[in-house]
């Protein structure tokens, strides 16, 4: 995510950039200075999900009155609720954003027990009404933006199978997964999409040979959902198949091979939630949001997106920014034939049911 | 898809993934080979692998030449190498532990120069696209084969011959197999093993080079994630000879590619499982290769780790 | 490799043909217990020397690094308590190490055992529920210890009925494990509830091993450190330690001498998994409540630098393992603070390691703490 992108995002964004900027920047000081706290589970220059983070953490410096603490590698076991105390007891931090999922139970949990005076918000949890009030999670629907890649990867592909490679099968993960079958189905009803499981968040070789088995077994457009999609983008270039990016803009590595990506946009959620702090309430406990808030957004299309293809991608993301967009809707099956949504079931961004996705729909190769 | 395509893309697959991903493993067993063929063990190739990584890519970036690049890795590697080896000739101090010293000191050298360079992109090495004649993209794809492949496979070729039929060969050997032999031949030891393990760094940082300029082709923290310490645990399996490195090299390199290719033809339950194929393939042929009354043989007679 | 643990110069007082009188031995005990303790502190201090260097190179202040490192790990109780925590899990994987290092054999496969060990707890703690967690806890903690027991004591097998070489062994056992603990918390033993962070079943809150009295440091630690104190009297003061040292020094002549260097190797192996996985054990019972990926920490690998450093001494595991928590739980501050990258504790680390181990070569090289010098010098005089 570069600078000049982010800003572009700013004037797009939904209810938490607005409460920001209606808040002078001037009147924040009363509250004195805000000292938040950023924890990665990687190094914060990742070219993927750490660097997504830590680009939104660099966006709050700019604001008066804020100083941003971090620490990257930050381990998902007590080492984290230490680090999580001493920014607390030591930098003054009020609001801290451990950034990974294994950081939510139960060490955010613990913490914010202790802590009751601090305001912990977790990327990916799922926070609710029986967890601490001073504890929350916050997530966005990319799986919007997955759609969307799908779509152009439908477009641009000629072999009509596409190729995912994923770490874990886990919801959010699935609901990717899922998304980017049925934008590309949305074009041609005819596309697969082979998904290949590495097991781990960051693996190099791994992620490598993910790529090229998808593309050997004749995949030509390939996205992905690891933390860092470097290798992953740079493999598929070089075999000559499209790519989808995620997490960041990782088009300066596919050059022309790129359509498009889903990219994260933290600093919107981020500087929501200083400008809540600043106002002397408490964020919000439970925050989710998609294209429409400002939370997700899409790379710049590639130079073989075709004309047609970024008309209805385009058309699509139109609809999407109206909210309410359902990515699974009746009557669909998942890939054992099982119905999960009746003829005239939707289930729109924001359907809690989406949080808890445990299969991968009709199309998609692979097992949830 | 039919089975008759699946079994031919699997095969393929495990055919490309070995020469593909065997090369970093081939690289650091021939070094540690040597090292060892002297009389110590360098455990830290893993932390001289993740180094060359970064030096190869840091400088690929900055000069443009990938070549460069390879070079440097290989200097660097061989300074680390060089350190092992002049540090271990003081007495009492445990090679073994130098080396799990070294890794660490390798690995943290090389994140800390390398933030500015997880970024850039590099220009990779060149490949021969060996697999012209076919039609087919598996196989073309499978049969591009990396300079540094045919380099590391001609080296085992060599060091198996050297170590046979020439004086310097003959020299580590009998260094390795009794010190005080040697110096009674009038050999310097500490010199041999000195320049044994720092040849063993150089090809260890080579092989990091591998690792970023050509497969997975990127730099970042997680880029070797043990294969160093991985090939170095393969030169005792394969028992201190180059051939039968280059050997384990490949087998592991095709067992790994084993895990993506199945699912890929829709074998796609227990992934984990068919992910820790190269390192049961590889246990149960140490096992069965084993037996307690030649346990040691081709063991190098100096060795601490047997 | 040997674990060369005797002090140099030991046996040499005692085979002396003229003793020397009851007060030079008392002063040559005392020389060389300081000259342990002086040579590493001087190796610490001299590795912070060069690591400054590195600092003033980079434009950054040595003098602020090392208050932050201070502070950070060693300064306050909340400091000395975060250090502590993460010694603990350190002692029991140094443990996985140093014990079949006493019989000669390198073991580097201590974090399949701590990952094992976890999972093993986690899933003992389904069918124990509604038992009193007095039964069940010790009950949770045997089934980890039996994981990782059978898994490091079948590397000493391999190795001492079937010749298969015990480092690439455990290596590939580690591997091996990680494989399975990943496939069982995201297949059989997987909690449908838990979503995003794929979990066993919560052993719930009657299992949960609590903090040590007054402390913010759960017991881990306390067990830790008795861990190592009955290591320590097994390998110094039991004949078990004895043959297995025997057995270490010289294999060929501990069979000659028929000892059961077969039932030795494998004791003294699958002792070391059973204290790797008492880390995975405390990992679920004290922090996580549930075995997940997260247990896969790599602290197996940083307790081989532990016991390493420690030479294989039980009791010299606990400063070492200490020192290296006090420096890993500063590196949030030094990032904080200095706007330094996390590879900067390793780098400090990998320096004072090397200049530690390099240390050993000055043993016995001292006048005042070698007491086999003063005896050159007796003589001389005579």
């Amino acid at each position: 995510m570069s600078d000049h992108s982010f800003s572009r995002r700013h004037l797009l964004g939904g209810a938490a950039a607005l409460s920001l900027g209606a808040l002078p920047f001037g009147r924040a000081r009363a509250a004195g200075p805000l000292t938040v706290g950023f924890i990665y589970v990687g190094p914060k220059d990742d070219y993927g999900y750490n660097q997504a983070h830590a680009q939104g953490a660099a966006a709050l410096k700019a604001i008066p009155g804020v100083q941003v603490v971090e620490e990257e590698n930050v381990r998902e076991t007590t080492d984290v609720q230490k680090t999580m105390e001493s920014m607390i007891n030591l930098d003054g931090a009020t609001l801290v954003f451990p950034t990974s999922f294994g950081y939510f139970d139960p060490h955010v949990l613990i913490e914010a027990k202790k802590n009751p005076k601090v305001q912990f918000r977790h990327c990916g949890g799922l926070w609710t009404e029986a967890n601490p009030k001073n504890a929350g999670s916050y997530f966005g629907y990319i799986a919007q933006g997955q759609y969307l890649n799908g779509i152009v990867a439908a477009h641009a592909s000629k072999a009509k199978r596409l190729g995912f490679v994923a770490a874990k099968p886990i919801p959010q993960v699935l609901n990717n997964i899922n998304g980017f079958l049925l934008g590309a189905r949305s074009v041609d009803p005819s596309i697969t999409v082979q998904v290949i499981f590495t097991g781990e968040w960051s693996l190099a070789v791994k992620e490598a040979e993910a790529t090229n088995a998808l593309i050997n077994g004749g995949a030509d457009v390939i996205t992905c959902h690891v933390d860092s999609p470097k290798v992953v983008v740079e493999t598929a270039a070089r075999r000559g198949a499209f790519v989808c990016g995620y997490h960041a803009d990782q088009s300066a590595l596919a050059k022309d091979q790129y359509l498009t990506g889903a990219e994260w946009n933290w600093a919107s959620i981020y500087k929501g939630f200083v400008a809540d702090m600043q106002a002397g309430k408490a964020p919000p406990n439970f925050l989710r949001g998609g294209l429409p808030d400002g939370f997700v957004k899409m790379s710049p299309y590639g130079p073989a997106v075709s004309e047609e293809a970024r008309r209805q991608a385009d058309a699509v993301k139109a609809e999407m920014m109206k909210g309410g967009f359902a990515i699974i809707k009746g009557p669909l099956k998942d890939n054992k034939g099982n119905v999960i949504a009746g003829a005239g079931t939707a289930l729109a961004e924001n359907a809690s049911e989406l949080e808890k996705t445990n299969y991968l729909v009709e199309g998609v190769k692979g097992s949830a | 898809m039919s089975d008759d395509l699946g079994l031919t893309t699997v095969l393929l697959a495990v055919i490309g993934g070995a020469i593909r991903v065997s090369t970093p493993f081939l690289f650091v067993s021939l070094g540690e080979t040597i090292t060892e063929r002297s009389g110590r063990i360098n455990l830290g190739l893993e932390g001289t692998l993740v180094f060359g990584a970064m030096s190869a890519y840091a400088t690929a970036v900055m000069t443009g030449s990938p070549w460069a690049g390879v070079a440097v890795a290989g200097l660097a590697g061989g300074a680390f190498g060089g350190l092992h080896g002049f540090i271990c000739r003081f007495p009492r101090v445990n090679d073994v532990a130098i080396g799990i010293a070294l890794m660490l000191f390798g690995s943290g050298l090389a994140f800390f120069l390398g933030k500015p360079f997880i970024q850039p992109s590099a220009p990779p090495l060149p490949a021969i696209p060996f697999g012209f004649w076919s039609d087919l993209p598996q196989v073309q794809a499978a049969l591009r084969v990396n300079v540094l492949f045919l380099a590391g496979a001609a080296l085992a070729l060599f060091l198996w011959w050297a170590f046979r039929n020439t004086k310097a060969g003959l020299i580590v050997r009998v260094v390795g197999d009794s010190a005080e032999a040697a110096r009674a031949m009038g050999y310097d030891v500490d010199r041999v093993r000195l320049l044994a393990t720092a040849t063993g760094g150089v090809l260890a940082g080579i092989g990091g080079a591998y690792l970023s300029l050509y497969y997975p082709g990127s730099w970042n923290e997680g880029i070797s994630s043990g294969q160093g310490l991985m090939a170095v645990a393969l030169v005792i399996f394969a028992r201190w000879n180059p051939l039968a490195c280059f050997g384990a090299a490949l087998l592991f390199g095709g067992a790994g590619a084993l895990g993506p290719a199945l699912q890929s033809v829709g074998i796609s339950q227990g992934y984990y499982l068919f992910y820790a194929a190269p390192y049961v393939l590889t246990l149960a042929l140490l096992i069965a290769t084993s037996s307690p009354d030649r346990a040691l043989t081709g063991a190098p007679g100096e060795l601490s780790l047997k | 490799m040997a674990a060369d643990t005797t002090a140099p110069g030991l046996p040499l007082a005692e085979s002396d043909p003229d003793r020397p009188p009851a007060s030079l031995q008392i002063r040559a005990w005392l020389a060389r217990r300081t000259e342990s303790v002086a040579i590493p502190l001087g190796a610490v201090a001299a590795g912070f020397l060069i690591f400054s260097l590195f600092l003033v190179a980079l434009g950054k202040s040595p003098l602020a690094f090392l208050d932050l490192v201070w502070r950070g790990g060693f300064g306050s109780p909340f400091a000395l308590q975060n250090s502590l925590q993460r010694a603990a899990p350190l002692l029991f994987a140094a443990l996985c190490v140093a014990l079949p290092a006493r019989l000669g054999l390198v073991v580097i496969g201590g974090e399949g055992a701590i990952v094992l060990g976890g999972v093993a707890a986690a899933a003992a703690a389904q069918p124990l529920q509604g038992l009193s967690p007095l039964l069940a806890v010790p009950l949770m903690a045997l089934a980890a210890v039996a994981a990782g027991a059978a898994w490091i004591g079948a590397v000493g097998a391999l190795r001492a009925y079937r010749g298969v070489n015990e480092t690439i062994a455990s290596l590939l056992m580690s591997y091996i494990a990680l494989a399975l603990s990943n496939h069982l918390i995201e297949g059989w033993l997987r909690d449908p509830a838990s979503l995003n962070k794929p979990s066993t079943a919560p052993i719930g809150e009657a299992f949960m091993v609590g903090a040590l009295p007054g402390l913010d440091v759960h017991w881990g630690l306390g067990i830790g450190v008795l861990a190592c104190l009955a290591a320590y009297a097994l390998t110094e003061r039991t004949t078990i330690g004895f043959a297995a040292r025997i057995a270490g020094g010289n294999l060929r002549a501990a069979q000659i001498q028929g000892l059961p260097v077969g039932r030795l190797v494998v004791s003294f192996t699958a002792l070391g998994g059973a204290c790797a996985a008492l880390a995975g054990f405390f990992e679920v019972a004290a922090v996580h409540g549930n075995a997940n990926a997260s247990l896969n920490a790599g602290f197996g690998y940083t307790g081989i630098l532990v016991a390493f450093l420690a030479r294989h001494n039980p009791l010299a595991i606990l400063p070492v393992a200490f020192l290296l928590g006090g420096i890993e739980a500063s590196s949030g501050l030094i990032q904080r603070r200095m706007q330094l990258p996390d590879a900067t504790v390793l780098v400090l680390e990998g320096l004072l390691f090397l200049v530690v181990l390099v240390s050993e070569t000055l043993y016995g090289r001292f006048k005042p703490f070698s007491p086999h010098l003063w005896a050159e010098k007796r003589r001389a005089v005579s």
